[in-house]
């Protein structure tokens, strides 16, 4: 199974999801970042999903709770790179990541959490 | 449409009076279509069609039908891109019978060859309405798809704002459309403020507020504020009627309002020069 990598610059975590994602690496990834925010104390959380061409339902829903879990360890959430296809097929499924922000690329949503922006 | 053969002594009849039908027909048709094509273009055609006709009814070969229903199917084509009626154009075909009639009249030994000559143009006449209505859908599809494309531009008002301007009626397909646009734009120019305005769409309902929330979210998600703007009067009123909720999505009432804030959340300010 492929893991996704969590990268800790100052006190932000970098995700970028470069692999196809499957369920199991998606609970992985949950329960990854979960003890990574708890170990570091990090405040913010970038995931990027450039990479990621198709998404359905479950990715959605993961996203979300990407975002609740970070809000317990009090961290944002920013999730950036979101192809125009992307975005289209979360909105027809009705999802709107509610609780996530969003940033155009990796450098606004770091500018996003440094409260910069 | 099947053979016409057995029009041996028409043909050979017709053939003699060559000058004389087309010129009659040629008369006829010309002032069907009121002059909008010259008396000489309208001959030249008629020249080739008649040979063909005189090709048909004599069975010399099995080509000549094809060619002369791709050579009718033309002409109508033609005319139904240069917007003459359907009753000019057949009337192109069915004026021939007259034409003909006019001369065989006295002669009583052609006129059962004449029944089969007056249902072969029948056939011909109706291929061209045929004809012209599919040739006036397919300018009507290519239309409508052209509109589709004119109609949604994505303009840059400043740096880090663009602006869709929608006019005419938001169905599924232009929402699908205008979602497309814009959010590429918003990839391609990194901008992070955009204004939807709707002061061209005539009627907001149910159905195109649900297209606007949808697109207004799917710009949220790649992480670009959305505003929507040009609502007139009426259609505040019927948005409140209806009970649709914009929720948190912010409106304006012009273009220069959604301008103006999209400036201040970008953290610009305009001051007096």
């Amino acid at each position: 199974m492929d893991r996704v990598p969590i990268v800790k610059i100052g006190r932000t975590l970098f995700v970028s999801i470069q692999i196809d994602l499957e369920d199991e690496s998606v609970v992985r990834l949950q329960e990854d970042l979960a003890d990574e925010l708890a170990a570091t104390g990090a405040t913010g959380v970038i995931i990027d999903i450039t990479a990621v061409e198709i998404v359905d339902s479950f990715i959605g829903r993961m996203l979300t709770m990407i975002g609740s879990i970070s809000r317990l360890f009090d961290a944002e959430t920013v999730i950036v790179g979101m192809r125009p296809a992307v975005a289209i097929t979360l909105t027809e499924l009705g999802l709107s990541l509610h609780g996530v922000r969003t940033a155009l690329n990796a450098e606004k949503g770091l500018a996003l959490l440094n409260g910069t922006d | 449409m099947d053979s016409y053969g057995g029009q041996g002594r028409m043909a050979a009849y017709l053939r003699d009076h060559h000058d004389k039908v087309v010129g009659r027909w040629a008369e006829l048709v010309a002032a069907g279509v009121r002059s909008r094509i010259s008396s000489d273009e309208v001959r030249h055609e008629l020249e080739d069609f008649y040979a063909l006709l005189l090709r048909v009814m004599a069975q010399e070969d099995e080509h000549a039908m094809g060619e002369l229903r791709a050579a009718l199917d033309e002409l109508s084509r033609s005319r139904a891109r240069n917007g003459f009626t359907p009753r000019e154009t057949a009337l192109g075909v069915f004026s021939v019978k007259e034409a003909v009639y006019e001369l065989v009249a006295d002669a009583v030994e052609l006129a059962p060859e004449y029944l089969t000559f007056a249902q072969m143009i029948d056939d011909l006449g109706l291929r061209t309405i045929e004809t012209y209505s599919a040739a006036r859908e397919q300018i009507i599809a290519d239309q409508s798809v052209a509109m589709l494309e004119l109609s949604t531009p994505v303009v840059r008002l400043w740096e880090g704002v663009i602006a869709v301007p929608l006019v005419g009626t938001l169905d599924s397909a232009r929402t699908q459309l205008v979602m497309e646009k814009l959010l590429e734009a918003l990839v391609s120019t990194g901008a992070e403020q955009a204004v939807l305005d709707i002061t061209g769409v005539p009627t907001v309902d149910t159905e195109v507020a649900q297209h606007l929330l949808k697109t207004v979210n799917a710009a949220r998600l790649l992480g670009a504020h959305c505003t929507i703007s040009g609502i007139r009067p009426q259609v505040a009123q019927t948005i409140v009627a209806l009970g649709i909720e914009f929720g948190d999505i912010a409106t304006k009432a012009t273009l220069a309002d959604a301008l103006a804030l999209a400036l201040r959340n970008a953290g610009l300010k305009v001051v007096p020069a």
